[in-house]
């Protein structure tokens, strides 16, 4: 009792700002969704890391990747690479950097600050992926977690059964192209990685947009086999191919210039067959780089926090299911962030601007 | 029970007709009977199990999860079926359930020969030992709705592929058979005698008509083709003879037992015609709202009968007693309909009369002029062509009716179900007018809206992830599903016809109402206003 009164609640030093999460006895924001003088990055995907920030603090994977997104100068301009689980002091708040498992380079912040530890999970996934280091669980008093597939029905099932279902349709039908589309940074490098875990050895062949952050992982030592551009392929060589494209792509005139294609795509909405059926898709895997629900649900537990904040997703039913476990929950609606392929959809709305409006009606 | 479930899923996510085709004939060639034969009978809709309801499902997903996150999750979902299927609690990895999966031809008979109060139970059972897709298939079929986009039609086609055997005999050999159709794949297989449907009352394949398109007037004769008014109800076949009555839909299902009075109305006839299946009162057709009552119903209330009365307005005649007029041209066979029909003078049925025209202008003028609700528009069939199966380009053209447009308002928006469950797909929109009591005596009143109407299609895919977007940025209120947004967004309303409506607060209600296009560059204040629309109402339907 003494103790809870001596240690302030994280509120009182974790904010929630317009530009994002904002650590006060540090004087940095969390993956902020404006530019700010400093930042931490969880992770490079472009709803987390955002352009123009003064310092910028992250792995060193994350730092490349996001280099290679945003250019040297728009990654931040002066950038810090930490080493995973080295801890640094800034300003009052140990900080230190634990991987999160959702794409190469993710990291968890773990702050400690006056007797609590908060983990910012940024986007985690508890589940082994051959293209980043694992989720590491780390105790704390205060999770700050996702809620991308925070729903019951999303429970996504082992990657390595959709990809024989993949592999299967591959021999069903071998003079059609394999056409899936995925996110190109992640789900990409890790569907080529699981490939090859399952022992496909042939070429695969990547939309231009998939081929350089593919690229800076094979440079980094992920095994990526071999790879081809899609564009320079001819329509003969890709009959019974294996392509990757963007999600937008499997939907528009680039899919057409393929034999007969069988549309896949691969994401954790898929579960949702009219999600699959709307979208046109013939083959939908169910291949998510989120926790689940039940990854959701049972990970606090075993951090042992008495608290979880919500930062985007579906946060009324995580929290409503949190606190039947006694779990306490806060949604934080941080503006700015994207669902899974959220980018994806902005990207498609950009492409088919002769038939959508493109940009939005005033506020 | 996994084979049935995996055939429901690729015929859901078959893109194309071949392709589904294609599915079904592997299943007729792999699966053993019964499974196959029941399986055929439950993609066409012939499996009927009136004790399980979809309330029981729901009753049973009440039992075993949370009410607040199943309710989030069927908002999200928007099916309850697949709700349910992939809810339902699974048994911890590595404690497999004791029982193995059933199997259809188990669930189909275990669920005929269950009580009523023993249902749920049973189901329970069986979604402990099935994993996601088979539970999907499972609350499918006992509640009825597999939706996988094969018709009656489409299945028969198939067994033609598969076997060779010619379409019109499956059609005959199908009548007399029931599920599981032992004897007919027996036949197909050259195992046994064709099943012996002599009399029945057969559907024959349907000639359908071409969109007519921008300059196909200027290559066509007046002279050689007639024209009639597109009516507004639903396509059907009339067979009738010694061997029983039955009335066929587009899709050559079976639809008799909901039209009781019209199956009564071919007492005593030997023919089979083609016709519009409308909702008359004196004569007088009502609009297709007033249709809808009726459809898609297995049966029918007395109260229905005497306040949705159907007829059918006649337009061709396939065969008179045994002979059969496909061959004729047109002319001979509406010869042949109106002399049948003078002799006949059959109950509930009238002629669906010839517009005569000399030039294609006069009859573009009469179809600009049509605001009847029950016109569509018109059709135009070739003289000298005959009675073809399908859709041969050149003998028959639809020509609908230009869509008439308002700009409306976006006011409140609801997700979707089925094809569009999981986005805000379902828009109300509305039109200004004074708010009432406001704007007296000459000044301007306060400006309201009203709402008119609901659009449910005419976007695009990337319209809608657009318009789901900015609905979540300009939520105003919350509903349950239903979202109000703040009136910014002018959509351009396409829309068949205008009629005055008691049941809607703005007093009129649209038909067949679509979003032609999203009107970001408009202003909402410029918007329509309701009196726009009210001189569109007319004024007495000329018949």
């Amino acid at each position: 009792m003494t103790h809870a009164r001596m240690t302030p609640h994280p509120e009182t030093w974790l904010r929630v700002t317009p530009a994002g999460l904002y650590c006060v006895p540090g004087d940095f924001h969390i993956d902020p969704a404006r530019a700010v003088a400093r930042a931490v990055i969880t992770h490079a995907h472009s709803d987390h890391a955002r352009p123009g920030h003064g310092a910028v603090l992250a792995s060193a994977e994350t730092l490349m990747l996001m280099r290679a997104r945003l250019g040297a100068e728009g990654a931040g301009r002066s950038q810090r690479a930490l080493a995973w689980h080295e801890p640094l002091q800034v300003g009052d708040v140990r900080l230190a950097l634990v991987p999160s498992g959702h794409v190469f380079g993710a990291a968890q912040i773990v702050l400690d600050h006056a007797g609590s530890r908060v983990v910012v999970s940024g986007d985690y996934k508890p589940r082994a992926d051959p293209t980043c280091l694992p989720f590491e669980p780390v105790p704390c008093d205060l999770f700050v977690t996702e809620a991308t597939f925070a729903l019951p029905v999303f429970r996504h099932p082992p990657a390595a059964g959709e990809i024989a279902r993949l592999l299967a349709s591959l021999r069903l039908f071998p003079d059609r192209t394999h056409l899936v589309g995925c996110y190109a940074l992640g789900k990409c490098q890790r569907l080529i990685g699981l490939l090859r875990q399952a022992g496909y050895d042939a070429p695969i062949y990547l939309h231009g947009a998939l081929l350089p952050l593919t690229a800076i992982y094979e440079q980094a030592g992920v095994f990526m086999g071999a790879i081809r551009p899609a564009t320079a392929a001819d329509k003969a060589t890709l009959k019974g191919a294996l392509v990757l494209a963007p999600p937008s792509a499997i939907e528009d005139r680039w899919a057409r210039r393929l034999t007969d294609p069988v549309l896949a795509l691969a994401s954790g909405w898929m579960r949702v067959r009219q999600q699959a059926k709307r979208r046109g898709v013939e083959l939908p895997l169910v291949i998510s780089d989120h926790a689940d629900w039940d990854e959701l649900l049972a990970t606090p537990g075993t951090l042992g926090c008495g608290e979880v904040w919500v930062t985007h997703g579906r946060e009324e039913a995580l929290i409503h299911a949190l606190g039947l476990r006694g779990i306490r929950g806060r949604a934080l609606s941080l503006i700015g962030r994207a669902e899974e392929d959220g980018g994806e959809a902005a990207e498609t709305m950009a492409a088919g601007a002769a038939t959508a409006p493109s940009k939005d009606p005033p506020p | 029970m996994r084979a049935f479930a995996l055939l429901l899923e690729r015929l859901l996510f078959a893109p194309a007709r071949g392709a589904k085709l294609a599915l079904l004939e592997a299943w007729f060639r792999d699966q053993p009977d019964p499974e196959r034969g029941l399986g055929l009978a439950a993609i066409t809709g012939e499996l009927v199990f009136p004790a399980a309801k979809a309330g029981m499902v729901r009753a049973l997903a009440a039992e075993r999860t949370d009410p607040t996150l199943f309710a989030l999750s069927y908002d999200f979902v928007g099916d309850l079926a697949e709700t349910v299927a992939l809810m339902w609690p699974e048994p911890p990895p590595g404690r497999t359930p004791n029982a193995p999966p059933p199997t259809l031809a188990a669930v189909i008979a275990a669920l005929a020969g269950t009580p009523k109060a023993a249902l749920p139970a049973l189901l329970a059972g069986w979604l402990d030992t099935l994993d996601a897709s088979a539970r999907l298939a499972l609350l499918k079929l006992v509640t009825g709705g597999l939706r996988v986009g094969v018709s009656a039609r489409l299945a028969k086609t198939a067994l033609a592929g598969w076997s060779g055997v010619p379409l019109d005999a499956i059609e005959e050999a199908w009548h007399g058979e029931r599920p599981p159709y032992a004897a007919l794949f027996a036949w197909l297989e050259g195992r046994g005698p064709r099943p012996d449907a002599a009399g029945a009352p057969l559907v024959r394949p349907l000639m359908l008509a071409n969109a007519l398109e921008e300059g196909d007037l200027a290559t066509l004769d007046p002279a050689r083709y007639r024209a009639e008014w597109k009516w507004d109800g639903i396509r059907v076949q009339l067979v009738a003879g010694p061997g029983g009555r039955a009335i066929y839909s587009r899709g050559a299902e079976e639809i008799g037992a909901a039209f009781p009075e019209m199956i009564a109305a071919l007492a005593g006839i030997d023919a089979v015609l083609d016709g519009e299946l409308l909702v008359m009162r004196e004569g007088r057709v009502a609009p297709f709202a007033d249709l809808q009552q009726r459809l898609n119903r297995k049966t029918v209330s007395a109260r229905m009968l005497r306040d949705f009365p159907v007829g059918v307005r006649l337009y061709d005649m396939l065969f008179e007693g045994g002979q059969d007029l496909r061959a004729l041209p047109f002319d001979a066979r509406r010869a042949r309909l109106e002399d049948w029909f003078a002799r006949a003078s059959p109950p509930r049925m009238d002629l669906s009369p010839l517009i005569p025209f000399a030039r294609w202008e006069e009859l573009a003028a009469l179809r600009a002029a049509a605001r009847n609700a029950a016109i569509e528009g018109l059709m135009l069939k070739r003289a000298d062509a005959p009675y073809l199966s399908g859709r041969p380009k050149g003998p028959w053209f639809k020509w609908k009716r230009d869509p008439l447009k308002i700009d409306a308002v976006l006011m409140y928006a609801e997700r979707g179900h089925g094809k569009r469950s999981g986005l805000y797909s379902d828009f109300t929109f509305g039109l200004w007018r004074d708010k009432p009591g406001t704007g007296t005596g000459g000044s301007v009143g306060e400006q309201e809206l009203v709402p008119v109407g609901k659009a449910y299609f005419g976007f695009t895919d990337a319209e809608l992830a657009w318009l789901d977007r900015w609905i979540n940025a300009n939520t105003t209120e919350r509903f349950g599903p239903v979202r109000a947004v703040a009136p910014l967004l002018v959509l351009e309303i396409a829309f068949d016809g205008v009629q005055r409506s008691a049941r809607h607060r703005s007093g009129v209600a649209l038909r067949f109402p679509r979003i032609a296009r999203l009107r970001t560059d408009k202003p909402a204040a410029e918007a329509d206003r309701l009196e726009t629309l009210e001189r569109l109402v007319p004024v007495a339907s000329p018949d």
